[in-house]
């Protein structure tokens, strides 16, 4: 596969998968407030995936348009980071995830809107905005909680601890990727985890909470390979497409 | 032929389907119109990435543009430079308030991690004593907000800029 596409699938999947992964919490907010803002993150990160897969079907030779990659790949051929697949559990291990997520994003497309193809650079110029206000929310979400009752801070470290395992991936780089740095098309991921950990670091202060010392695994969704709630997520994702092929609204 | 000013003319009938006072011009996400052997491409940018208006956007520009005899265009979606909220003009800000909605007002950097949410008079007795419900409301470009002194909900357009 040809590495621009590679990566473009790693991105436009953790925007998709993540998407899918809050939509399910539609009708199901602690609060209606959260509901309806997890929703509309939901719908962000599924309009992200949207411009990124609709870019990645021109140079795909196998899918056309951004529903045949959204909906007709099988578990192996979506890149998405693990992180991203984890269930939404309770409401800290939801906004704890999304602040891991917020915190990766945002520099990401800071330093994606430098790049030479400009359709990635006007993705990432499309998306940041969006995703300042997501990192503001899921911040403020993660002190809150982490700095509130005894059950919430609990429950917001416990999903710090469960959590944190999955985050390295999220700096990891391929050849295909390090090609794509050499080439001034993409940031280097590795190089983003400094200002990831200084936002994470400042908030989880705050917040009260600590950091596990140790770095975790390595997830290996970027070539692939997904945890055992990957499967569940594309059951019902792709249901439709599946038993009605070609179905449009 | 229709020059460029019947064509503006005739694409401020277009509205926002969810804010339907304000037409795609008010908003500011009509980007282009340019004309080459006598055949149209209107350019429109989405405001937020997810934004689900801009299917029935595009869809309204086409039976428009048919319903006024124009036959040859194209309409084409661009994200770059990204839509902000300082594109919304004056009269589309002013039929926002109208309409119930308080329009975008001028906030600080966003890039500020915390910051204050900003003070948005309520459109409908003009109060400042209003407060944030959440950041988020009924579509991806709103926030709820509450008027302390009338009591009246209302959705707030967020400044995206």
């Amino acid at each position: 596969m040809e590495n621009k596409l590679k990566f473009l699938l790693r991105l436009g999947d953790d925007s998709m998968i993540l998407g899918q992964r809050l939509s399910e919490l539609c009708g199901h907010g602690p609060i209606l407030e959260e509901d309806i803002a997890m929703t509309n993150i939901a719908l962000d990160l599924i309009g992200q995936a949207t411009n990124i897969y609709t870019y990645a079907a021109t140079l795909s030779t196998d899918f056309n348009d951004a529903d045949g990659l959204a909906f007709l790949r099988f578990e192996h051929q979506y890149y998405n980071a693990v992180l991203v697949e984890q269930p939404n559990g309770n409401f800290g291990d939801t906004l704890v995830r999304q602040f891991f997520f917020d915190a990766f994003r945002v520099p990401l497309f800071q330093q994606m809107m430098q790049s030479k193809d400009e359709t990635i650079a006007a993705i990432a110029e499309k998306s940041l905005k969006e995703t300042r206000y997501h990192l503001k929310h899921s911040s403020e979400w993660v002190i809150r909680l982490g700095d509130g009752t005894e059950l919430s801070h609990e429950r917001a470290q416990l999903a710090v601890f469960d959590l944190w395992r999955y985050t390295q991936e999220l700096f990891h780089m391929d050849d295909a990727e390090r090609e794509l740095v050499d080439a001034g098309i993409i940031p280097n991921l590795a190089d983003l985890r400094g200002t990831w950990l200084q936002t994470v670091e400042s908030v989880m202060q705050t917040a009260t909470l600590q950091i596990p010392e140790n770095q975790g695994f390595f997830g290996a969704g970027r070539l692939g390979r997904h945890s055992e709630y990957m499967g569940y997520i594309l059951a019902q994702m792709q249901y439709m497409q599946r038993a009605y092929p070609g179905m449009q609204w | 032929m229709v020059t460029a000013e019947d064509l503006r003319e005739i694409l401020s009938q277009v509205k926002d389907p969810e804010v339907p006072v304000l037409s795609i011009l008010d908003l500011g996400i009509l980007r282009s119109l340019t004309c080459e052997n006598q055949h149209w491409t209107i350019v429109i940018t989405p405001t937020y990435s997810g934004c689900p208006a801009m299917q029935t956007i595009e869809a309204d520009i086409r039976t428009t543009l048919s319903r006024n005899k124009v036959d040859h265009f194209t309409v084409e979606t661009v994200l770059s430079p990204a839509w902000t909220t300082d594109w919304i003009s004056e009269e589309g800000k002013r039929k926002l308030e109208e309409y119930g909605i308080a329009p975008p007002v001028d906030e600080v950097d966003k890039s500020v991690l915390f910051s204050k949410p900003p003070v948005v008079p309520c459109p409908l007795c003009k109060s400042q004593k209003t407060k944030m419900v959440s950041q988020f409301g009924s579509t991806a470009c709103k926030a709820h907000y509450q008027c302390l002194e009338c009591l009246e909900p209302f959705d707030y357009f967020k400044c995206l800029r």
